[in-house]
C-alpha cells in the first residue's frame, strides 16, 4: 500500500495520531493502577496519579522529630533535622504550624510556638527548633508545608501486601491458592483434550462426526447453568468444596474449547506422516506421544495459555466450587473483591493487590502473545 | 523369499464408492513392480491396501502365503516411501531413521550400526544431525528412502517418490533407485508412478490399472510391443499410438487391411483367421514407427496440418477427418523441411502394425 | 503443610493420574484384553483398534457430559421444581418462571442484558476494526496492537479495580483522584459526580470496562482477516479512483463480513456470561443488575434454586441460536 504513488501524507499523520490516542486511552487505566500501587496513602488520596509523574505542588503534614531527641547546646534545647526525613529535593513554598493557617510563613521565617519555642524551616525541609527550657511531649511538632516535590515512589505497598508477617491482606496465601487451582486446572484439560482431539481427528469410529458437532455445541453453553447441579453433585459424592472440585469444574468448562482447538490443529497435520509412523510399527499411543504431541505444540501452548488466564482470573468457579466458609482456600480475585468491599477507599492496598494478581497473567501474555494470537485465530476464523 | 499375492481383491470406500475390482496379481521375490494408470484409477489405493493403511473390502492378500488382510501395517514387514516424504519434522535425520527400530526395541548398538551403514550408502552421513527442514528436496528424498532401508523390510512400497523433485534431480534419483534395487536383489518393491520413463526403466513388470481393474501386466517391452488392448497401447508410449479405423481385406499369417480414412491398404504381421475377413478393426501404429511412403502400399494419405521440428525428430500432425477425432501423429527421424500443407503417404513396417477388434489386440487371439 | 508444597503435591497427583490412565489403559488393552500375539493376533488387533478411540475419548466425554451436558438437563429440571425441606423437591410447572417474570429486578436485569448485548459487541467490534485498520498501516503497529490487546490478560476483577479508580469520586473540596471526575471538572463540570450511582450512565460505564477488554480480541481477529484480503481487490479499487474511506467501507469491510459476524457472536457469548464486573463494581445496585449476577443472587444469597435455575435457563435460551448456528456450520464443514 505504502508504495502507491501520491498517497496523502496528511492522512498518514491522522492515522498515527488516532492510533496514538487509542493506545493511550487503552493503556491509561492500567498505568493508573500501576502507578498508584507505588504511591503512599497520602499521595494517592491527595492527588490524581497523573500528577505524580511530574513534580507537583502538594500540601503535606509533616512532623519534626520527637522531643526525646533534643540536645542541649549553648544553653538552648535544640531539635534539628529535615521534615522529609532525609535531605530531599522538595521545594517548600509556604508553611505553617496550624492546620487552619498552613501558609503563614515562607521558608526562613521563624515561627513562635507555645512556651517560647521557635521553629524555622528552610526551603529544602531542614528545620531548627529551639527552646530555652526542655521541650516535652511524646510526639514532634506538626508542620504544614506546601511543597513542590519531585516524583516519588515507594515499594512499601508491595512489602505490606506480600511480605507482611501478619499477612493482613491474605494475598500471599491467596497467591499460592490461585497457583494450586491454576496449574492442574490447566494441565489436566490440555492432556485430556489432546487425547480426545487425536481420536476425533485421526481415528476412525462410528459417531465421530456427531461428537465433533456436540463439542461445538457445548462450546457456548454458559457455565452458569452448571453451578447448582454440580454443587449438588459434588456434595453428594463427597467432594464438597475444595481444590478437587475446582479442578474438575475448570477441566469440564475448558474442555470444549480445548478439544475444538486441538482437533482443528491436528486435522491439519500431514496424513502421510501419521501413516508412515503406522507403517513404521508405531501404535496409536506411540504415534500420539511421539508424533502428534510434539507437532501440536503451538496449539497446546495456545490453549494452555487461554486456560491459564481463565483459571487464574476466574472468580465465579472459585466462589461456587472452591471457597468454603473457612476461607482457607481463598483465591486472589475473591480477595480483591473482598478488599473492594471492606477497604474501598484504601487505594494503596487495593491497587497493589490487584497488581499482584494481574502481574502474572500480564507476564504470560507478553511472553507468549504469539501463541495466544495463533490460538484465537484457529478458534474463530473458519 | 517374499511373495505377494492378491486374489480377487476389491476396494469400496464408505459411501459405496467402488474403486477397484477383481484384482489378481502375483508378485515374486526380487521383483520391482510398477503401477501405472490414469490419475484416480486407484494406484495409491492398491498400494495402501498392500501397506495395510486401507482395509481390503473383499478378496485376499497374502505375503509368503500368510493372509494379511487383518494385519496392521507394522506386522506386515513393509516399508513405505511417500510422495511428500513424510519425514518427522521434529526429529533429526538420525532420529527419523531410528524411529521404527526404536519402536521395534532394537538395541542402540544395532540401531547405530544400521543407520551408519545406510547413511554411508546414500551419502547422508554429514546430514544425520540436521532437521528435515534444513535439507534440500533431493536430500529429503534420500532420507525417506534411507529410513525405509534401515528397517530391512521384506517389501518396499513407493508412492510417486520422485514427483516432488525437479527434472534433473528426478533423473539422478531414478538412477540411484535402480542401483539400489540392483544392490538388494532379494528385496521386493512396489512402485507407483505417473512417469513413463520411470516405469519403463525401473520395472521388472508393469501393472497398468484402468477402469477399476488391471488392464495388463507385463515387462515394459511386452507392454510396448504387444499391448493387450487399445487402452494399454495408447497409455504406454508418447505420443500415444495412432488408431486408424479399417477393415480386414485379407487374412492369414499376414493380414491385409484397408484403412477407412486416407484410402490406403497395408499389411500387418498379426495373423488372423479366415472368418475375420471383412471385420472392422483399428489399425494401431506408433508415431515413431510411421515412415513416408511412395509406393502403393501405404496406410493413408493425408495433408500435414502442423509440423513441429524438434531437431532430433520432426512431429507431423495430419489433417483430422472429423472434428472430434484426434489428429494422426507421425514422428520422423531427423529434419524434414517444407512439409506443411503437403499431402503425404504414410506407412509402417508390417511387424510394427497392431490390430485391435473391440478394443482387444488380435495378437492374442 | 506449606501451601506451595501442597500445590506441588496435588499437581503431581492430578497430572500423574491423568497420564497414568492413558498409559496403563492402552497397555491393558494391548497386552491383556486383546493381545497382539498368538493365533488371533490379526483379529485381536482389529478389535483393539475399535476400542481404542473410546479409551482416548473416555475422560473427555465423561467430563463433558457430567460438567456441561448433564447440568443443562438438571437445571431445566430444577427450574420446574421447588425445593422442600429435607432434600425433597416438588414439581411446580412454570411457577418459578412466573415468579421471576413478575420481579422488577429480573426485568431490570433482562433489559440491562439486552442493552449490554447491543452496546458491548458493537463498540468492541467497531473499535477493534478501527485499531486493526490503523495498526496495519504504521510501522509500530505491532506494539500498538500488543498494548490494546493487553487487557485481555487482565481478570474482570482486576479490570473492575482498575476502572473503579478511574470512576472514583472525592468530596468537592478535595482534589479528584479519579480520572473521569478530574476530566469532568476540567471541562467545566461544577461538582464531582458519584458515577456508579448515576442511572443510567452507570450501566454504560460498566459496559465500557468490557469493551475495553474485548476490543483487543476483536482487533486481533479482524486484523488477520484484513490482511487476508487479496491485495489486488484493493489495488483495483484504488485504480478505479476510490478514496481510502471508500476502500475501507466498500471493499474491505464487505470482504471480512463473515469474520465480523464471528467476532460479534463470540463477544455476545462473553456478554451473556458477564458476572464478575458487575459483581465487583456495583453488585447490581443502582439498576445495573444483569442476568448472570441476578442468578448468582438468587442461587447463593436468596438460596432460591428454582428461580435461580429459571434465570439460568433464560441465559441458555439466549445463547441457543448461536449454539444451533455453530453446530449447523460445523456439520456442514465435516461433510
Ligand atoms: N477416502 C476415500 N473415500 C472415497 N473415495 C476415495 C477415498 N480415497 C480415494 N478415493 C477415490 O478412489 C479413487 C482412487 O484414488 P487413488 O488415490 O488410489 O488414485 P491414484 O491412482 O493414486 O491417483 P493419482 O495418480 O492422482 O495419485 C479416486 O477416484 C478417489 O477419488
Ligand atoms: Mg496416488
Amino acid at each position: 500500500m505504502s508504495a502507491i504513488v501520491g498517497t496523502k501524507s496528511s492522512l498518514t499523520w491522522a492515522v498515527h495520531l488516532s492510533l496514538v490516542a487509542m493506545v493511550v486511552l487503552w493503556l491509561f487505566p492500567t498505568v493508573g493502577l500501576l502507578v498508584s500501587s507505588f504511591r503512599t496513602t497520602d499521595q494517592i488520596s491527595t492527588s490524581g496519579w497523573w500528577n505524580s509523574l511530574s513534580s507537583s505542588e502538594q500540601n503535606l503534614t509533616l512532623r519534626t522529630d520527637a522531643p526525646d531527641t533534643q540536645i542541649e547546646k549553648d544553653g538552648l534545647f535544640i531539635i534539628e533535622g529535615n521534615l522529609f526525613g532525609e535531605a530531599s529535593d522538595a521545594d517548600i513554598s509556604v508553611w505553617g504550624t496550624s492546620s487552619r493557617s498552613i501558609d503563614d510563613y515562607t521558608p526562613g521565617d521563624v515561627a513562635e510556638l507555645k512556651n517560647g519555642t521557635t521553629v524555622t524551616v528552610a526551603a529544602n525541609g531542614d528545620y531548627l527548633m529551639q527552646s530555652e527550657v526542655p521541650m516535652d511531649g511524646r510526639r514532634g511538632q506538626r508542620v504544614f508545608v506546601t511543597a513542590q516535590t519531585p516524583p516519588e515512589f515507594t515499594l512499601d505497598n508491595y512489602r505490606n501486601v506480600l511480605l507482611d508477617k501478619n499477612n493482613r491482606q491474605g494475598m500471599t496465601k491467596a497467591f499460592f491458592n490461585t497457583l494450586t487451582v491454576t496449574i492442574p486446572a490447566t494441565v489436566i484439560p490440555v492432556l485430556v483434550a489432546a487425547f480426545a482431539a487425536y481420536a476425533l481427528a485421526w481415528m476412525d469410529f462410528p459417531g465421530r462426526a456427531l461428537l465433533v458437532a456436540a463439542v461445538v455445541g457445548l462450546l457456548v453453553v454458559p457455565l452458569q447453568l452448571a453451578l447448582i447441579p454440580l454443587l449438588k453433585l459434588h456434595n453428594e459424592i463427597g467432594i464438597g468444596k475444595g481444590y478437587l472440585g475446582a479442578w474438575l469444574a475448570h477441566t469440564g468448562f475448558g474442555l470444549p474449547l480445548a478439544i475444538y482447538l486441538l482437533r482443528n490443529y491436528m486435522v491439519g497435520l500431514p496424513r502421510d506422516i501419521i501413516e508412515n509412523a503406522k507403517v513404521d510399527g508405531a501404535t496409536d499411543f506411540q504415534i500420539f506421544v511421539k508424533i502428534i504431541l510434539p507437532l501440536s505444540f503451538p496449539a497446546l501452548a495456545s490453549f494452555a495459555i487461554f486456560q491459564f488466564l481463565w483459571t487464574w482470573n476466574d472468580l465465579l468457579v472459585a466462589l461456587v466450587f472452591l471457597i468454603d466458609s473457612s476461607g482457607e482456600t481463598t483465591v486472589m480475585t475473591k480477595q480483591i473483591v473482598e478488599l473492594l468491599g471492606t477497604r474501598g477507599g484504601n487505594w494503596e492496598i487495593l491497587a497493589t493487590s490487584a497488581f499482584v494478581s494481574i502481574a502474572v497473567p500480564l507476564g504470560v501474555f507478553f511472553a507468549m502473545q504469539r501463541y495466544l494470537v495463533r490460538g484465537l485465530l484457529a478458534g474463530s476464523v473458519k | 523369499m517374499t511373495n505377494l499375492t492378491l486374489t480377487n481383491v476389491e476396494k469400496t470406500y464408505p459411501g459405496n464408492i467402488n474403486v477397484l475390482n477383481n484384482i489378481n496379481l502375483d508378485i515374486k521375490t526380487g521383483e520391482l513392480i510398477v503401477f501405472v494408470g490414469p490419475s484416480g484409477c486407484g494406484k495409491s489405493t492398491l498400494l495402501r491396501m498392500i501397506a495395510g493403511l486401507e482395509t481390503i473390502t473383499d478378496g485376499e492378500f497374502t505375503i509368503d502365503g500368510a493372509r494379511m488382510n487383518e494385519m496392521p501395517p507394522a506386522q506386515r514387514g513393509v516399508a513405505m516411501v511417500f510422495q511428500s516424504y513424510a519425514l518427522y519434522p521434529h526429529m533429526t535425520v538420525r532420529d527419523n531413521m531410528a524411529f521404527a527400530l526404536k519402536i521395534a526395541k532394537k538395541s542402540q548398538a544395532d540401531i547405530d550400526a544400521a543407520i551408519d551403514k545406510v547413511a554411508d550408502k546414500l551419502q547422508l552421513t554429514e546430514y544425520l544431525d540436521r532437521l528435515p527442514k534444513a535439507l534440500s528436496g533431493g536430500q529429503r528424498q534420500r532420507v525417506a528412502i534411507g529410513r525405509s532401508i534401515v528397517r530391512d523390510p521384506k517389501v518396499y512400497l513407493f508412492d510417486e517418490p520422485l514427483s516432488n523433485l525437479d527434472a534433473a534431480l528426478r533423473v539422478a534419483t531414478r538412477i540411484e533407485i535402480a542401483q539400489l534395487k540392483e544392490s538388494m536383489p532379494q528385496s521386493t518393491m512396489v512402485y507407483v508412478t505417473h512417469d513413463q520413463v520411470e516405469a519403463m526403466t525401473l520395472a521388472t513388470r508393469i501393472v497398468v490399472l484402468a477402469n477399476k481393474g488391471i488392464a495388463q501386466v507385463g515387462s515394459p517391452l511386452e507392454l510396448y510391443e504387444t499391448p493387450e488392448n487399445e487402452f494399454v497401447a495408447q497409455f504406454i508410449g508418447s505420443p500415444a499410438m495412432n488408431l486408424l479405423p479399417g477393415k480386414i481385406v485379407d487374412t492369414g499369417d499376414t493380414t491385409r487391411i484397408s484403412v477407412t480414412n486416407g484410402g490406403g491398404v497395408i499389411n500387418s504381421s498379426v495373423a488372423t483367421r479366415e472368418d475375420m475377413k471383412g471385420a472392422a478393426v483399428n489399425v494401431g501404429i506408433r508415431p515413431e514407427h510411421m515412415v513416408p511412403e511412395t509406393s502403393e502400399n501405404y496406410a493413408f494419405e493425408s495433408t500435414v496440418e502442423i509440423s513441429e521440428a524438434l531437431g532430433e525428430v520432426t512431429q507431423l500432425y495430419f489433417e483430422r477427418q472429423d472434428a472430434d477425432s484426434s489428429p494422426v501423429i507421425a514422428k520422423l527421424q531427423g529434419i524434414h523441411r517444407n512439409v506443411r500443407n503437403k499431402s503425404m503417404r504414410m506407412s509402417a513396417d508390417p511387424s510394427k502394425i497392431h490390430l485391435f477388434a473391440d478394443g482387444k489386440s488380435l495378437h492374442y487371439q | 503443610m506449606h501451601p506451595a508444597f501442597q500445590a506441588i503435591l496435588t499437581i503431581i497427583i492430578g497430572v500423574g493420574g491423568c497420564v497414568g490412565y492413558f498409559y496403563f489403559s492402552n497397555q491393558f488393552l494391548d497386552k491383556v484384553v486383546f493381545p497382539s500375539r498368538g493365533p488371533n493376533a490379526g483379529r485381536n488387533i482389529t478389535r483393539a483398534n475399535m476400542v481404542r478411540p473410546w479409551l482416548f475419548l473416555f475422560p473427555a466425554l465423561a467430563a463433558l457430559s457430567i460438567y456441561l451436558a448433564y447440568p443443562v438437563v438438571e437445571t431445566l429440571r430444577l427450574s420446574l421444581t421447588e425445593r422442600l425441606p429435607g432434600n425433597r423437591s416438588q414439581f411446580v410447572g412454570f411457577a418459578n418462571y412466573q415468579q421471576m417474570l413478575s420481579e422488577a429486578k429480573f426485568k431490570e436485569a433482562l433489559l440491562n442484558n439486552l442493552l449490554w448485548l447491543v452496546v458491548v459487541p458493537a463498540f468492541s467490534t467497531a473499535f477493534g476494526l478501527l485499531a486493526a485498520q490503523l495498526s496495519d498501516r504504521v510501522r509500530w503497529g505491532n506494539i500498538a496492537k500488543s498494548l490494546i490487546f493487553m487487557p485481555m490478560a487482565i481478570s474482570f476483577v482486576g479490570a473492575a479495580v482498575i476502572w473503579k479508580l478511574v470512576y472514583d469520586t472525592r468530596p468537592i473540596d478535595q482534589e479528584q483522584i479519579g480520572a473521569l471526575n478530574a476530566l469532568y471538572l476540567f471541562f467545566g463540570g461544577d461538582a464531582p459526580v458519584t458515577w456508579m450511582t448515576q442511572i443510567p450512565w452507570n450501566s454504560f460505564l460498566l459496559m465500557a470496562v468490557l469493551v475495553w477488554i474485548q476490543t483487543g480480541f476483536a482487533m486481533v481477529i479482524l486484523s488477520a482477516a484484513l490482511r487476508g484480503i487479496p491485495e489486488e481487490t484493493i489495488e483495483a479499487a484504488i485504480v478505479d479512483g476510490a478514496n481510502p474511506f471508500q476502500v475501507f467501507f466498500k471493499i474491505k469491510v464487505p470482504q471480512i463480513m463473515s469474520t465480523i459476524v464471528v467476532v460479534w457472536t463470540t463477544i455476545t457469548i462473553v456478554v451473556l456470561k458477564v458476572f464478575d464486573i458487575v459483581f465487583a463494581m456495583t453488585n447490581g445496585q443502582w439498576e445495573t443488575q444483569v442476568l448472570a449476577n441476578y442468578m448468582y443472587d438468587k442461587l447463593f444469597r436468596a438460596n432460591d434454586w428454582g428461580v435461580g435455575s429459571a434465570s439460568a435457563m433464560v441465559i441458555m435460551l439466549l445463547v441457543s441460536p448461536i449454539l444451533i448456528w455453530n453446530v449447523y456450520n460445523a456439520r456442514k464443514e465435516m461433510q
